[in-house]
């Protein structure tokens, strides 16, 4: 498929996904039984897979070159935020984005070493699943993606642009290309190592619980940090 | 991944969430949050069984230097919802407890992976005389992006108590309200109690 395609396909599901809702105390998650499964079948894939991987490469890999492949996707991200803020009429936090990226890129290796937070500079955080939220789309129905994790229709399709353009496609050497794309996959998973022991122990049933943190998290972002209230009844 | 992300901050949040506890008799509610977290963030720093892992010691830091200000009651009433007033008094009685544990276990856990953070405070916002506000907090990691932690918190009588944690935007009793509605519309609210006991005394 084309890239053009697949941004044709996936602004489809986005639109949509926006109209099918089936909520319960704020959640819409019409797929559960599904999801449920496809969490169920990222627990031993993690366990077996991604997890000793991220710890191997976190045991082996010198903290400067992992703090380096971090800066890059960062930066990356950077870039995306940018152009997210732009299209929220976010102009402080665009412009300190486009000032990061263009300091990181330019003077930092490409991105490698992330001179702009030094510098005080901070990091916008947009992306474009808080874009269609900013604009007025609703999450849509809650999916669970093995090896990905929690996201919505509005956020996956943000997700799946963000891939689409990023940058790093454009890298000429295939094997570069494909190192960059493991280095980033395996990072994200280092990121995290700490955090799903302690899920498992603060939860009866964490599926329920990591969907109302990720819904909560956005929400919250979407909002800049002033999410409005939740409704009191359940 | 991204989720991954997300539950790594949600994870130190829950964790840093301990730190910060709050309260006692007519001090404000920000000087509170911020003598018991500087207090139990020196006690984790340099006791030593605390530095060696020693689960027991740190369950004792967290009964008595944090418990006294949190209100666990009005928590677990919060994460029931509407449910809550269906419940009995001895049911309710039961849901704190176990609920209670849980949170202290869990807490427990996440202050033995505490290393290198440090915290700051905001000013409070709104009205001074209020009796419910929000103590704002950010806990910042090097090399990372910070995370933010409010307290809500009401004042009872003298005290200022927390009632609810809000990590990033996660509310602590949101989320388990969510568990909670489950397990009851699976099986009524002993099907919770049951969950929450097993959970409890599942080793871990």
């Amino acid at each position: 498929m084309t890239r053009s395609a697949l941004v044709a396909v996936v602004a489809a599901t986005l639109l949509l996904g926006g109209c099918a809702t089936t909520k319960r105390g704020g959640v819409d998650d019409p797929f559960e039984p599904f999801n449920r499964t496809m969490y169920a079948i990222n627990e031993p894939l993690d366990k077996y897979f991604a997890k000793p991987i991220a710890e191997a490469y976190v045991g082996i890999v010198p903290s400067f070159i992992r703090t380096a492949v971090n800066n890059y996707v960062n930066n990356i991200d950077d870039l995306f935020s940018a152009v997210n803020g732009l299209l929220q009429g976010k102009w402080d936090k665009a412009g300190n984005d486009m000032g990061r990226v263009i300091i990181n890129t330019g003077f930092g290796f490409g991105g490698l070493i992330d001179i702009a937070s030094d510098g005080g500079i901070p990091r916008g955080m947009e992306d474009f699943g808080q874009t269609f939220g900013h604009w007025g789309f609703p999450q849509g129905p809650f999916l669970f993606v093995p090896l990905w994790g929690p996201t919505t229709v509005r956020d996956g399709t943000g997700e799946l642009l963000r891939l689409v353009w990023s940058p790093t496609n454009e890298i000429p050497n295939v094997a570069v290309r494909n190192t960059v794309y493991g280095f980033a996959a395996v990072n994200a998973r280092a990121q995290a190592l700490d955090a799903t022991s302690l899920l498992e122990q603060a939860s009866i049933d964490p599926y329920t619980f990591v969907r109302r943190s990720y819904l909560q998290r956005r929400e919250y972002l979407v909002h800049d940090g002033n999410p409005p209230p939740l409704k009191d009844d359940d | 991944m991204l989720m991954l992300r997300i539950l790594h901050r949600g994870a130190l949040a829950l964790c840093l969430a301990a730190f910060a506890a709050v309260a006692a008799a007519q001090t404000a509610p920000d000087v509170l949050v911020k003598n018991v977290s500087q207090e139990v963030l020196g006690i984790i720093k340099a006791d030593p069984k605390v530095q060696a892992g020693d689960q027991a010691r740190i369950r004792e830091v967290v009964e008595t230097k944090l418990l006294p200000y949190f209100d666990f009651e009005r928590i677990t009433a919060l994460a029931m919802g509407r449910n809550w007033r269906q419940a009995t008094p001895e049911q309710q009685k039961l849901l704190v407890e176990q609920f209670r544990t849980l949170l202290v276990r869990t807490y427990s856990g996440a202050l033995a992976q505490y290393r290198n953070q440090t915290m700051e405070y905001k000013p409070l916002r709104g009205d001074p005389a209020a009796t419910d506000l929000i103590v704002r907090t950010e806990v910042v990691r090097p090399g990372q992006a910070p995370v933010q932690i409010d307290y809500s918190m009401a004042k009872a009588g003298n005290e200022w108590k927390a009632y609810d944690v809000i990590v990033g935007g996660v509310s602590l009793v949101t989320n388990y309200r969510d568990e909670f509605n489950e397990q009851i519309r699976a099986g009524g609210i002993d099907t919770l109690i049951k969950s929450l006991t097993a959970k409890n005394q599942g080793g871990k």
